[in-house]
Protein backbone atom coordinates (compact mmCIF):
# COMPACT_ATOMS: atom_id res chain seq x y z
CA UNK A 1 0.00 0.00 0.00
CA UNK A 2 1.97 2.99 -1.25
CA UNK A 3 1.05 6.54 -0.39
CA UNK A 4 0.72 7.21 -4.10
CA UNK A 5 -2.02 4.73 -4.91
CA UNK A 6 -3.78 5.96 -1.79
CA UNK A 7 -4.16 9.49 -3.20
CA UNK A 8 -5.25 8.33 -6.64
CA UNK A 9 -8.16 6.32 -5.30
CA UNK A 10 -8.73 8.82 -2.50
CA UNK A 11 -12.40 8.64 -1.52
CA UNK A 12 -14.67 11.69 -1.68
CA UNK A 13 -15.86 11.14 1.87
CA UNK A 14 -14.11 9.30 4.68
CA UNK A 15 -15.84 8.75 8.01
CA UNK A 16 -13.58 7.41 10.75
CA UNK A 17 -14.72 6.21 14.17
CA UNK A 18 -17.76 8.49 14.22
CA UNK A 19 -19.51 8.52 17.55
CA UNK A 20 -22.64 10.45 18.44
CA UNK A 21 -24.52 10.66 21.70
CA UNK A 22 -27.57 12.78 22.51
CA UNK A 23 -27.19 13.31 26.21
CA UNK A 24 -27.08 9.74 27.49
CA UNK A 25 -28.54 8.19 24.31
CA UNK A 26 -25.89 6.75 22.03
CA UNK A 27 -27.18 7.16 18.48
CA UNK A 28 -24.02 6.20 16.54
CA UNK A 29 -21.15 4.09 17.75
CA UNK A 30 -17.77 3.80 16.05
CA UNK A 31 -18.91 4.24 12.47
CA UNK A 32 -16.40 4.21 9.60
CA UNK A 33 -17.11 4.35 5.89
CA UNK A 34 -15.48 5.55 2.65
CA UNK A 35 -17.47 6.84 -0.30
CA UNK A 36 -15.99 7.12 -3.78
CA UNK A 37 -17.10 9.33 -6.66
CA UNK A 38 -19.58 7.64 -8.95
CA UNK A 39 -20.56 5.18 -6.25
CA UNK A 40 -23.96 4.59 -4.66
CA UNK A 41 -23.87 3.26 -1.11
CA UNK A 42 -27.09 2.25 0.63
CA UNK A 43 -27.53 2.71 4.35
CA UNK A 44 -30.02 0.28 5.85
CA UNK A 45 -31.28 -0.54 9.31
CA UNK A 46 -34.42 -0.62 11.42
CA UNK A 47 -36.21 2.44 12.74
CA UNK A 48 -34.04 4.21 15.26
CA UNK A 49 -30.87 2.52 14.03
CA UNK A 50 -29.22 5.92 13.56
CA UNK A 51 -29.41 6.36 9.78
CA UNK A 52 -30.88 9.87 9.78
CA UNK A 53 -28.50 10.90 12.54
CA UNK A 54 -25.56 9.81 10.40
CA UNK A 55 -26.82 11.88 7.45
CA UNK A 56 -27.24 14.87 9.74
CA UNK A 57 -23.67 14.47 10.93
CA UNK A 58 -22.33 14.38 7.38
CA UNK A 59 -24.45 17.36 6.33
CA UNK A 60 -23.38 19.52 9.25
CA UNK A 61 -26.69 19.55 11.14
CA UNK A 62 -25.17 17.66 14.09
CA UNK A 63 -21.53 17.63 15.11
CA UNK A 64 -20.18 14.16 15.92
CA UNK A 65 -19.30 13.60 19.57
CA UNK A 66 -16.00 12.17 18.35
CA UNK A 67 -14.44 10.87 15.15
CA UNK A 68 -13.19 12.48 11.95
CA UNK A 69 -14.80 13.42 8.66
CA UNK A 70 -12.62 13.91 5.60
CA UNK A 71 -13.79 15.43 2.37
CA UNK A 72 -11.43 14.81 -0.57
CA UNK A 73 -8.79 13.87 1.96
CA UNK A 74 -9.11 17.00 4.07
CA UNK A 75 -10.43 16.89 7.60
CA UNK A 76 -13.57 19.01 7.91
CA UNK A 77 -15.72 20.05 10.80
CA UNK A 78 -18.98 21.71 9.83
CA UNK A 79 -20.53 24.07 12.32
CA UNK A 80 -23.80 24.18 10.38
CA UNK A 81 -25.56 22.89 7.30
CA UNK A 82 -24.64 25.84 5.10
CA UNK A 83 -20.96 25.07 5.61
CA UNK A 84 -21.47 21.52 4.40
CA UNK A 85 -23.47 22.86 1.50
CA UNK A 86 -20.76 25.22 0.41
CA UNK A 87 -18.35 22.27 0.48
CA UNK A 88 -20.49 20.53 -2.13
CA UNK A 89 -22.70 18.30 0.03
CA UNK A 90 -26.44 18.30 -0.68
CA UNK A 91 -29.28 16.49 1.07
CA UNK A 92 -32.61 15.26 -0.28
CA UNK A 93 -35.07 14.86 2.58
CA UNK A 94 -37.93 12.39 2.68
CA UNK A 95 -40.37 15.11 3.63
CA UNK A 96 -39.56 17.24 0.59
CA UNK A 97 -38.08 20.52 1.74
CA UNK A 98 -39.80 22.50 -0.99
CA UNK A 99 -41.80 25.73 -0.89
CA UNK A 100 -45.21 24.69 -2.21
CA UNK A 101 -46.52 28.02 -3.44
CA UNK A 102 -43.35 28.80 -5.37
CA UNK A 103 -42.47 27.80 -8.92
CA UNK A 104 -40.00 25.00 -9.59
CA UNK A 105 -37.21 27.34 -10.60
CA UNK A 106 -37.43 29.38 -7.38
CA UNK A 107 -37.17 26.15 -5.40
CA UNK A 108 -34.16 25.04 -7.38
CA UNK A 109 -32.44 28.30 -6.49
CA UNK A 110 -33.95 28.70 -3.01
CA UNK A 111 -31.48 30.57 -0.81
CA UNK A 112 -29.08 30.92 -3.76
CA UNK A 113 -31.09 33.01 -6.20
CA UNK A 114 -29.43 34.47 -9.25
CA UNK A 115 -29.50 38.25 -9.43
CA UNK A 116 -28.59 40.79 -12.08
CA UNK A 117 -26.21 43.65 -11.61
CA UNK A 118 -26.29 46.45 -10.62
CA UNK A 119 -29.46 46.48 -8.51
CA UNK A 120 -29.48 42.84 -7.44
CA UNK A 121 -32.85 42.15 -9.01
CA UNK A 122 -33.81 38.49 -9.35
CA UNK A 123 -32.82 37.06 -12.70
CA UNK A 124 -35.92 34.94 -13.17
CA UNK A 125 -35.27 34.26 -16.83
CA UNK A 126 -31.80 32.81 -16.22
CA UNK A 127 -33.05 30.72 -13.29
CA UNK A 128 -35.94 29.44 -15.36
CA UNK A 129 -33.69 28.52 -18.29
CA UNK A 130 -31.14 26.72 -16.15
CA UNK A 131 -33.88 24.85 -14.34
CA UNK A 132 -35.53 23.82 -17.58
CA UNK A 133 -32.22 22.58 -18.99
CA UNK A 134 -31.51 20.57 -15.85
CA UNK A 135 -34.92 18.92 -15.53
CA UNK A 136 -34.79 18.04 -19.22
CA UNK A 137 -31.34 16.54 -18.79
CA UNK A 138 -32.39 14.50 -15.76
CA UNK A 139 -35.68 13.65 -17.46
CA UNK A 140 -37.75 14.92 -14.54
CA UNK A 141 -41.09 15.21 -16.28
CA UNK A 142 -42.73 18.40 -15.10
CA UNK A 143 -45.02 20.71 -17.10
CA UNK A 144 -42.46 23.53 -16.95
CA UNK A 145 -39.81 25.16 -14.81
CA UNK A 146 -42.45 27.74 -14.01
CA UNK A 147 -44.98 25.22 -12.63
CA UNK A 148 -45.97 25.66 -9.00
CA UNK A 149 -44.77 22.88 -6.68
CA UNK A 150 -48.29 22.44 -5.30
CA UNK A 151 -49.49 21.39 -8.75
CA UNK A 152 -46.94 18.57 -9.07
CA UNK A 153 -47.23 14.90 -8.11
CA UNK A 154 -45.14 13.41 -5.33
CA UNK A 155 -42.76 11.86 -7.84
CA UNK A 156 -42.34 15.11 -9.72
CA UNK A 157 -41.64 16.94 -6.48
CA UNK A 158 -38.99 14.47 -5.44
CA UNK A 159 -37.57 14.83 -8.96
CA UNK A 160 -37.32 18.57 -8.34
CA UNK A 161 -35.66 18.02 -4.96
CA UNK A 162 -33.09 15.69 -6.53
CA UNK A 163 -32.54 18.11 -9.41
CA UNK A 164 -31.85 20.83 -6.87
CA UNK A 165 -29.33 18.66 -5.04
CA UNK A 166 -27.71 17.72 -8.34
CA UNK A 167 -27.44 21.33 -9.41
CA UNK A 168 -25.54 22.35 -6.29
CA UNK A 169 -23.66 19.23 -5.19
CA UNK A 170 -20.08 19.04 -6.35
CA UNK A 171 -19.09 16.03 -4.25
CA UNK A 172 -21.81 14.20 -2.42
CA UNK A 173 -25.57 13.75 -2.36
CA UNK A 174 -27.30 12.27 0.68
CA UNK A 175 -30.81 10.93 0.20
CA UNK A 176 -32.95 10.13 3.25
CA UNK A 177 -35.72 7.75 2.13
CA UNK A 178 -36.38 9.65 -1.09
CA UNK A 179 -39.14 7.31 -2.27
CA UNK A 180 -40.87 6.62 1.07
CA UNK A 181 -43.92 8.65 0.06
CA UNK A 182 -44.10 7.59 -3.59
CA UNK A 183 -46.07 5.09 -5.67
CA UNK A 184 -44.52 2.30 -7.77
CA UNK A 185 -44.17 4.16 -11.08
CA UNK A 186 -42.93 7.30 -9.37
CA UNK A 187 -40.39 5.30 -7.39
CA UNK A 188 -39.07 3.75 -10.59
CA UNK A 189 -38.66 7.20 -12.13
CA UNK A 190 -36.81 8.55 -9.09
CA UNK A 191 -34.54 5.49 -9.04
CA UNK A 192 -33.73 6.12 -12.67
CA UNK A 193 -32.75 9.69 -11.85
CA UNK A 194 -30.61 8.61 -8.89
CA UNK A 195 -28.91 5.99 -11.09
CA UNK A 196 -28.08 8.67 -13.65
CA UNK A 197 -26.26 10.74 -11.02
CA UNK A 198 -23.42 8.19 -10.96
CA UNK A 199 -22.39 9.40 -14.38
CA UNK A 200 -21.92 12.87 -12.92
CA UNK A 201 -19.14 11.58 -10.74
CA UNK A 202 -20.94 12.31 -7.50
CA UNK A 203 -20.80 10.07 -4.46
CA UNK A 204 -24.26 9.05 -3.28
CA UNK A 205 -25.41 7.78 0.08
CA UNK A 206 -29.03 6.66 0.15
CA UNK A 207 -31.18 5.54 3.05
CA UNK A 208 -33.94 3.18 2.04
CA UNK A 209 -36.35 0.80 3.72
CA UNK A 210 -36.93 -1.10 0.51
CA UNK A 211 -34.38 -3.86 0.07
CA UNK A 212 -35.53 -4.34 -3.52
CA UNK A 213 -34.63 -0.75 -4.16
CA UNK A 214 -31.33 -1.09 -2.35
CA UNK A 215 -30.38 -4.07 -4.51
CA UNK A 216 -31.46 -2.31 -7.70
CA UNK A 217 -29.53 0.87 -7.01
CA UNK A 218 -26.50 0.37 -4.81
CA UNK A 219 -22.90 -0.70 -5.29
CA UNK A 220 -22.43 -1.38 -1.60
CA UNK A 221 -24.72 -1.81 1.39
CA UNK A 222 -23.91 -0.63 4.88
CA UNK A 223 -25.97 -2.03 7.77
CA UNK A 224 -26.66 -0.23 11.05
CA UNK A 225 -28.32 -1.73 14.10
CA UNK A 226 -29.03 0.36 17.18
CA UNK A 227 -26.18 2.70 16.39
CA UNK A 228 -23.69 -0.10 15.68
CA UNK A 229 -22.17 -0.63 12.28
CA UNK A 230 -22.84 -4.30 11.59
CA UNK A 231 -20.98 -4.42 8.30
CA UNK A 232 -20.56 -3.30 4.71
CA UNK A 233 -21.19 -5.66 1.78
CA UNK A 234 -20.73 -5.35 -1.95
CA UNK A 235 -24.23 -5.55 -3.39
CA UNK A 236 -23.18 -7.98 -6.10
CA UNK A 237 -21.68 -10.36 -3.54
CA UNK A 238 -24.50 -10.55 -1.02
CA UNK A 239 -28.22 -11.33 -0.96
CA UNK A 240 -31.35 -10.20 0.81
CA UNK A 241 -31.21 -12.97 3.38
CA UNK A 242 -27.79 -11.91 4.56
CA UNK A 243 -28.76 -8.24 4.73
CA UNK A 244 -32.01 -9.01 6.57
CA UNK A 245 -30.21 -11.08 9.18
CA UNK A 246 -27.64 -8.29 9.60
CA UNK A 247 -30.44 -5.75 10.10
CA UNK A 248 -32.39 -7.85 12.56
CA UNK A 249 -29.51 -9.59 14.30
CA UNK A 250 -31.27 -12.94 13.81
CA UNK A 251 -29.27 -15.55 11.96
CA UNK B 1 -54.86 36.72 -25.29
CA UNK B 2 -55.58 34.97 -22.02
CA UNK B 3 -51.93 34.01 -21.78
CA UNK B 4 -50.92 37.60 -22.25
CA UNK B 5 -53.20 38.94 -19.52
CA UNK B 6 -52.08 36.25 -17.12
CA UNK B 7 -48.45 37.14 -17.87
CA UNK B 8 -49.26 40.74 -17.03
CA UNK B 9 -51.13 39.61 -13.92
CA UNK B 10 -48.08 37.64 -12.83
CA UNK B 11 -45.70 40.48 -13.56
CA UNK B 12 -47.63 42.84 -11.35
CA UNK B 13 -48.67 40.19 -8.93
CA UNK B 14 -52.38 40.67 -9.51
CA UNK B 15 -53.16 37.32 -7.96
CA UNK B 16 -56.64 37.66 -6.56
CA UNK B 17 -58.41 39.38 -9.44
CA UNK B 18 -61.53 39.62 -7.25
CA UNK B 19 -60.12 42.67 -5.49
CA UNK B 20 -59.95 44.63 -8.73
CA UNK B 21 -63.47 43.70 -9.72
CA UNK B 22 -64.67 44.50 -6.19
CA UNK B 23 -62.91 47.84 -6.31
CA UNK B 24 -64.59 48.75 -9.59
CA UNK B 25 -68.00 47.48 -8.42
CA UNK B 26 -67.94 49.50 -5.20
CA UNK B 27 -66.63 52.54 -7.02
CA UNK B 28 -69.47 52.35 -9.55
CA UNK B 29 -72.01 51.77 -6.79
CA UNK B 30 -70.94 54.89 -4.91
CA UNK B 31 -70.54 56.88 -8.13
CA UNK B 32 -74.17 56.19 -9.03
CA UNK B 33 -75.85 56.30 -5.63
CA UNK B 34 -73.82 59.21 -4.34
CA UNK B 35 -73.69 61.21 -7.58
CA UNK B 36 -75.47 64.13 -5.94
CA UNK B 37 -73.47 63.96 -2.73
CA UNK B 38 -70.16 64.83 -4.34
CA UNK B 39 -68.51 61.40 -4.31
CA UNK B 40 -67.16 61.83 -7.82
CA UNK B 41 -65.66 65.28 -7.33
CA UNK B 42 -61.90 65.54 -7.79
CA UNK B 43 -61.69 67.00 -4.32
CA UNK B 44 -63.43 64.05 -2.72
CA UNK B 45 -61.50 61.43 -4.69
CA UNK B 46 -58.16 63.04 -3.93
CA UNK B 47 -59.19 63.26 -0.29
CA UNK B 48 -59.70 59.51 -0.25
CA UNK B 49 -56.19 59.00 -1.59
CA UNK B 50 -54.66 61.46 0.88
CA UNK B 51 -56.50 59.95 3.84
CA UNK B 52 -55.44 56.41 3.02
CA UNK B 53 -51.72 57.23 2.73
CA UNK B 54 -50.79 56.18 6.29
CA UNK B 55 -52.90 53.00 6.10
CA UNK B 56 -51.35 52.06 2.75
CA UNK B 57 -47.87 52.36 4.19
CA UNK B 58 -48.78 50.27 7.24
CA UNK B 59 -50.34 47.74 4.84
CA UNK B 60 -47.09 47.43 2.88
CA UNK B 61 -45.20 46.60 6.07
CA UNK B 62 -47.85 44.05 6.96
CA UNK B 63 -47.53 42.34 3.56
CA UNK B 64 -43.94 41.46 4.49
CA UNK B 65 -44.91 40.24 7.96
CA UNK B 66 -47.82 38.08 6.81
CA UNK B 67 -45.87 36.72 3.84
CA UNK B 68 -43.17 35.52 6.23
CA UNK B 69 -45.82 33.61 8.18
CA UNK B 70 -45.96 36.02 11.12
CA UNK B 71 -48.39 38.74 12.16
CA UNK B 72 -48.11 42.23 13.62
CA UNK B 73 -51.01 43.59 15.66
CA UNK B 74 -48.99 46.38 17.24
CA UNK B 75 -48.55 48.73 14.27
CA UNK B 76 -51.47 50.96 15.34
CA UNK B 77 -49.83 51.63 18.70
CA UNK B 78 -46.49 52.19 16.98
CA UNK B 79 -48.11 54.91 14.86
CA UNK B 80 -49.14 56.82 17.99
CA UNK B 81 -45.81 56.41 19.78
CA UNK B 82 -43.86 57.45 16.68
CA UNK B 83 -46.02 60.50 15.98
CA UNK B 84 -45.79 61.60 19.62
CA UNK B 85 -42.06 60.97 19.76
CA UNK B 86 -41.54 63.12 16.67
CA UNK B 87 -43.82 65.90 17.94
CA UNK B 88 -42.28 65.97 21.40
CA UNK B 89 -38.71 66.03 20.10
CA UNK B 90 -39.56 68.78 17.63
CA UNK B 91 -40.78 71.02 20.44
CA UNK B 92 -37.17 71.39 21.51
CA UNK B 93 -35.04 70.24 18.60
CA UNK B 94 -34.87 70.44 14.84
CA UNK B 95 -37.12 68.67 12.39
CA UNK B 96 -34.42 66.18 11.50
CA UNK B 97 -34.27 64.92 15.09
CA UNK B 98 -38.05 64.70 15.14
CA UNK B 99 -38.06 62.53 12.03
CA UNK B 100 -35.31 60.34 13.43
CA UNK B 101 -37.18 60.00 16.73
CA UNK B 102 -40.41 58.99 14.97
CA UNK B 103 -38.80 56.45 12.65
CA UNK B 104 -36.44 55.27 15.39
CA UNK B 105 -39.34 54.59 17.75
CA UNK B 106 -41.06 52.52 15.07
CA UNK B 107 -37.93 50.52 14.28
CA UNK B 108 -37.16 50.02 17.96
CA UNK B 109 -40.60 48.62 18.76
CA UNK B 110 -40.36 46.46 15.65
CA UNK B 111 -37.01 45.24 16.94
CA UNK B 112 -38.51 44.34 20.32
CA UNK B 113 -41.29 42.40 18.59
CA UNK B 114 -38.77 40.78 16.29
CA UNK B 115 -36.36 39.64 18.96
CA UNK B 116 -39.13 37.98 20.93
CA UNK B 117 -40.53 36.28 17.85
CA UNK B 118 -37.30 35.37 16.08
CA UNK B 119 -34.96 34.49 18.93
CA UNK B 120 -37.21 33.65 21.88
CA UNK B 121 -39.58 31.79 19.51
CA UNK B 122 -42.70 33.32 21.02
CA UNK B 123 -45.73 33.39 18.68
CA UNK B 124 -45.96 36.75 16.90
CA UNK B 125 -49.69 36.85 17.51
CA UNK B 126 -49.21 36.91 21.28
CA UNK B 127 -46.09 39.07 21.26
CA UNK B 128 -47.64 41.82 19.15
CA UNK B 129 -50.98 41.55 20.95
CA UNK B 130 -49.08 42.32 24.14
CA UNK B 131 -46.95 45.11 22.65
CA UNK B 132 -50.06 46.58 21.04
CA UNK B 133 -51.51 47.11 24.53
CA UNK B 134 -48.20 48.01 26.07
CA UNK B 135 -47.35 50.77 23.59
CA UNK B 136 -50.91 52.07 23.49
CA UNK B 137 -50.34 52.66 27.21
CA UNK B 138 -46.95 54.22 26.55
CA UNK B 139 -48.53 56.56 23.99
CA UNK B 140 -51.16 57.62 26.53
CA UNK B 141 -48.66 58.28 29.27
CA UNK B 142 -46.07 60.02 27.09
CA UNK B 143 -47.99 63.30 27.14
CA UNK B 144 -50.71 62.58 29.69
CA UNK B 145 -53.27 62.14 26.89
CA UNK B 146 -52.47 65.64 25.64
CA UNK B 147 -52.28 66.46 21.96
CA UNK B 148 -48.94 67.93 20.89
CA UNK B 149 -49.00 70.48 18.07
CA UNK B 150 -46.53 70.20 15.21
CA UNK B 151 -45.60 73.73 14.25
CA UNK B 152 -42.80 73.24 11.74
CA UNK B 153 -44.14 74.22 8.32
CA UNK B 154 -41.36 72.29 6.66
CA UNK B 155 -42.44 69.14 8.49
CA UNK B 156 -46.16 69.52 7.84
CA UNK B 157 -45.42 70.33 4.22
CA UNK B 158 -43.06 67.42 3.76
CA UNK B 159 -45.24 64.85 5.49
CA UNK B 160 -48.70 66.36 5.18
CA UNK B 161 -50.24 69.16 3.22
CA UNK B 162 -47.39 70.11 0.92
CA UNK B 163 -46.78 69.15 -2.66
CA UNK B 164 -43.89 68.79 -5.08
CA UNK B 165 -44.35 69.70 -8.74
CA UNK B 166 -48.07 69.87 -8.09
CA UNK B 167 -48.28 66.36 -6.67
CA UNK B 168 -49.38 66.19 -3.00
CA UNK B 169 -46.59 64.91 -0.80
CA UNK B 170 -48.85 62.21 0.69
CA UNK B 171 -49.36 60.83 -2.80
CA UNK B 172 -45.61 60.86 -3.39
CA UNK B 173 -44.97 59.04 -0.11
CA UNK B 174 -47.57 56.46 -1.05
CA UNK B 175 -46.10 56.00 -4.52
CA UNK B 176 -42.56 55.77 -3.21
CA UNK B 177 -43.54 53.20 -0.57
CA UNK B 178 -45.49 51.13 -3.07
CA UNK B 179 -42.71 51.15 -5.66
CA UNK B 180 -39.92 50.38 -3.21
CA UNK B 181 -42.08 47.82 -1.39
CA UNK B 182 -43.07 46.10 -4.61
CA UNK B 183 -39.50 45.94 -5.92
CA UNK B 184 -38.11 44.58 -2.67
CA UNK B 185 -40.97 42.11 -2.33
CA UNK B 186 -41.00 40.80 -5.88
CA UNK B 187 -37.56 41.45 -7.31
CA UNK B 188 -35.02 41.06 -4.53
CA UNK B 189 -33.52 37.99 -2.91
CA UNK B 190 -34.76 39.25 0.44
CA UNK B 191 -38.33 39.30 -0.83
CA UNK B 192 -37.95 35.79 -2.22
CA UNK B 193 -36.64 34.62 1.16
CA UNK B 194 -39.55 36.24 3.00
CA UNK B 195 -42.05 34.46 0.78
CA UNK B 196 -40.22 31.13 0.98
CA UNK B 197 -40.01 31.33 4.77
CA UNK B 198 -43.74 31.93 5.07
CA UNK B 199 -44.39 29.11 2.63
CA UNK B 200 -42.18 26.49 4.32
CA UNK B 201 -39.88 27.70 7.06
CA UNK B 202 -38.07 24.36 7.24
CA UNK B 203 -37.37 24.35 3.51
CA UNK B 204 -36.06 27.90 3.84
CA UNK B 205 -33.92 26.92 6.81
CA UNK B 206 -32.32 23.90 5.13
CA UNK B 207 -31.72 26.01 2.04
CA UNK B 208 -29.45 28.24 4.06
CA UNK B 209 -31.85 31.15 4.59
CA UNK B 210 -31.26 32.76 7.99
CA UNK B 211 -34.85 32.42 9.13
CA UNK B 212 -34.57 34.10 12.56
CA UNK B 213 -32.82 37.15 11.12
CA UNK B 214 -35.49 37.36 8.46
CA UNK B 215 -38.31 37.24 11.04
CA UNK B 216 -36.63 40.07 12.92
CA UNK B 217 -36.30 42.02 9.67
CA UNK B 218 -39.97 41.78 8.67
CA UNK B 219 -41.17 42.93 12.07
CA UNK B 220 -38.73 45.85 11.90
CA UNK B 221 -40.01 46.71 8.43
CA UNK B 222 -43.53 46.77 9.82
CA UNK B 223 -42.39 48.94 12.74
CA UNK B 224 -40.57 51.30 10.39
CA UNK B 225 -43.59 51.58 8.09
CA UNK B 226 -45.83 52.31 11.09
CA UNK B 227 -43.30 54.94 12.20
CA UNK B 228 -43.50 56.61 8.79
CA UNK B 229 -47.30 56.40 8.92
CA UNK B 230 -47.12 58.18 12.30
CA UNK B 231 -45.08 61.00 10.73
CA UNK B 232 -47.63 61.32 7.92
CA UNK B 233 -50.51 61.56 10.40
CA UNK B 234 -48.64 64.16 12.43
CA UNK B 235 -47.86 66.10 9.26
CA UNK B 236 -51.38 66.06 7.91
CA UNK B 237 -53.12 66.83 11.21
CA UNK B 238 -50.32 69.20 12.36
CA UNK B 239 -50.47 67.48 15.71
CA UNK B 240 -49.80 64.16 17.39
CA UNK B 241 -52.12 62.37 19.79
CA UNK B 242 -52.32 58.96 21.41
CA UNK B 243 -55.43 58.13 19.38
CA UNK B 244 -53.55 58.13 16.05
CA UNK B 245 -53.56 54.72 14.41
CA UNK B 246 -56.03 53.42 16.97
CA UNK B 247 -58.68 52.54 14.44
CA UNK B 248 -56.38 51.30 11.68
CA UNK B 249 -55.87 47.72 12.82
CA UNK B 250 -58.94 46.19 11.23
CA UNK B 251 -58.80 48.36 8.10
CA UNK B 252 -55.16 47.61 7.37
CA UNK B 253 -55.42 43.87 7.97
CA UNK B 254 -58.54 43.77 5.78
CA UNK B 255 -56.80 45.79 3.07
CA UNK B 256 -53.87 43.40 3.00
CA UNK B 257 -55.97 40.21 2.98
CA UNK B 258 -58.36 41.55 0.39
CA UNK B 259 -55.31 42.52 -1.66
CA UNK B 260 -54.31 38.89 -2.08
CA UNK B 261 -51.84 38.32 0.77
CA UNK B 262 -52.26 34.97 2.48
CA UNK B 263 -52.96 35.12 6.20
CA UNK B 264 -50.70 32.13 6.79
CA UNK B 265 -47.78 33.17 4.66
CA UNK B 266 -46.03 32.33 1.42
CA UNK B 267 -48.01 34.61 -0.82
CA UNK B 268 -48.73 38.29 -1.06
CA UNK B 269 -48.88 41.45 -3.10
CA UNK B 270 -47.84 45.03 -2.39
CA UNK B 271 -49.87 46.39 -5.31
CA UNK B 272 -52.86 44.41 -4.03
CA UNK B 273 -52.38 45.97 -0.59
CA UNK B 274 -52.46 49.43 -2.18
CA UNK B 275 -55.71 48.65 -3.99
CA UNK B 276 -57.13 47.04 -0.84
CA UNK B 277 -56.26 50.11 1.16
CA UNK B 278 -57.85 52.45 -1.41
CA UNK B 279 -60.92 50.21 -1.35
CA UNK B 280 -61.19 50.55 2.43
CA UNK B 281 -60.74 54.33 2.17
CA UNK B 282 -63.41 54.56 -0.49
CA UNK B 283 -65.74 52.49 1.66
CA UNK B 284 -65.24 54.80 4.64
CA UNK B 285 -65.80 57.84 2.53
CA UNK B 286 -68.90 56.49 0.78
CA UNK B 287 -70.57 55.40 4.00
CA UNK B 288 -70.03 58.83 5.52
CA UNK B 289 -71.42 60.54 2.42
CA UNK B 290 -74.45 58.24 2.59
CA UNK B 291 -75.21 59.89 5.89
CA UNK B 292 -74.93 56.77 8.03
CA UNK B 293 -74.46 57.27 11.75
CA UNK B 294 -71.09 56.27 13.15
CA UNK B 295 -72.49 53.09 14.65
CA UNK B 296 -74.20 52.16 11.39
CA UNK B 297 -70.98 52.88 9.52
CA UNK B 298 -69.11 50.49 11.79
CA UNK B 299 -71.68 47.75 11.30
CA UNK B 300 -71.87 48.11 7.53
CA UNK B 301 -68.10 48.40 7.18
CA UNK B 302 -67.61 45.30 9.31
CA UNK B 303 -70.08 43.34 7.20
CA UNK B 304 -68.53 44.45 3.92
CA UNK B 305 -65.02 43.63 5.15
CA UNK B 306 -66.22 40.21 6.26
CA UNK B 307 -67.69 39.58 2.83
CA UNK B 308 -64.66 40.94 1.00
CA UNK B 309 -62.23 38.90 3.06
CA UNK B 310 -64.32 35.74 2.63
CA UNK B 311 -64.41 36.19 -1.14
CA UNK B 312 -60.73 37.00 -1.50
CA UNK B 313 -59.66 34.12 0.74
CA UNK B 314 -61.64 31.72 -1.46
CA UNK B 315 -60.06 33.36 -4.47
CA UNK B 316 -56.49 33.14 -3.22
CA UNK B 317 -56.71 29.59 -1.91
CA UNK B 318 -58.19 28.35 -5.15
CA UNK B 319 -55.84 30.25 -7.44
N1 LIG C 1 -32.03 15.32 18.16
C1 LIG C 1 -32.06 14.17 18.89
N2 LIG C 1 -32.07 14.21 20.23
C2 LIG C 1 -32.10 13.08 20.96
N3 LIG C 1 -32.12 11.85 20.44
C3 LIG C 1 -32.11 11.73 19.10
C4 LIG C 1 -32.10 12.89 18.26
N4 LIG C 1 -32.09 12.48 16.97
C5 LIG C 1 -32.12 11.12 17.01
N5 LIG C 1 -32.13 10.67 18.29
C6 LIG C 1 -32.12 9.27 18.70
O1 LIG C 1 -31.10 8.62 18.00
C7 LIG C 1 -31.50 7.34 17.58
C8 LIG C 1 -31.35 7.19 16.09
O2 LIG C 1 -32.35 7.96 15.43
P1 LIG C 1 -32.41 8.15 13.84
O3 LIG C 1 -31.06 8.53 13.36
O4 LIG C 1 -33.52 9.06 13.53
O5 LIG C 1 -32.77 6.68 13.34
P2 LIG C 1 -33.24 6.17 11.90
O6 LIG C 1 -33.16 7.31 10.94
O7 LIG C 1 -32.31 5.07 11.57
O8 LIG C 1 -34.63 5.68 12.05
C9 LIG C 1 -32.90 7.16 18.11
O9 LIG C 1 -32.83 6.47 19.33
C10 LIG C 1 -33.40 8.56 18.30
O10 LIG C 1 -34.36 8.60 19.33
MG1 LIG D 1 -34.81 8.27 9.69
Amino acid sequence: MSANSETITSPVLELKNIHKAFGGVVAIQDFSLDLKAGEIVALVGDNGAGKSTLIKIISGVHAPTSGTIRLDGEAVSFSDASMARSSGIEVVYQDLALADLQPVYMNLFLGREKVRKPFGMLDRRAMMQETQALVDELDVRIPSANAMIRDLSGGQRQGVAIARATHWATKLILLDEPTAALGVAETAKVEEIVQSLKARNLAILIISHSLDQVFRLSDRICVLRRGNQIGVRETAKTDKNEIVSMITGLA
Amino acid sequence: MFKRTSAIARKFDLQGSVIYLGFIAIFLFFAITLADDGFLTTRNLSNIVLQTAPATIMAIGLVFVLSAGEIDLSFGSIVAVSALAAAVVMQEHSMLFGILAGLGAGLAIGWINGVMVAYLRLPSFLVTLATMGLFAGVARSMTDLRSIPVLSDTFTGFFGSGSFFGIPSLVLWTLAAVIVGHLVYRESRFGAHVIATGDNARAAQVSGIKVPRLRLAVLMISGGCAGLAGLLYAGRLQAAKYTLGESDLMTVIAAVIVGGTALNGGKGSVIGALVGSLLMGMLNNGLILMGLSVSDQMIVRGLIILLAVAISLRDTTRA
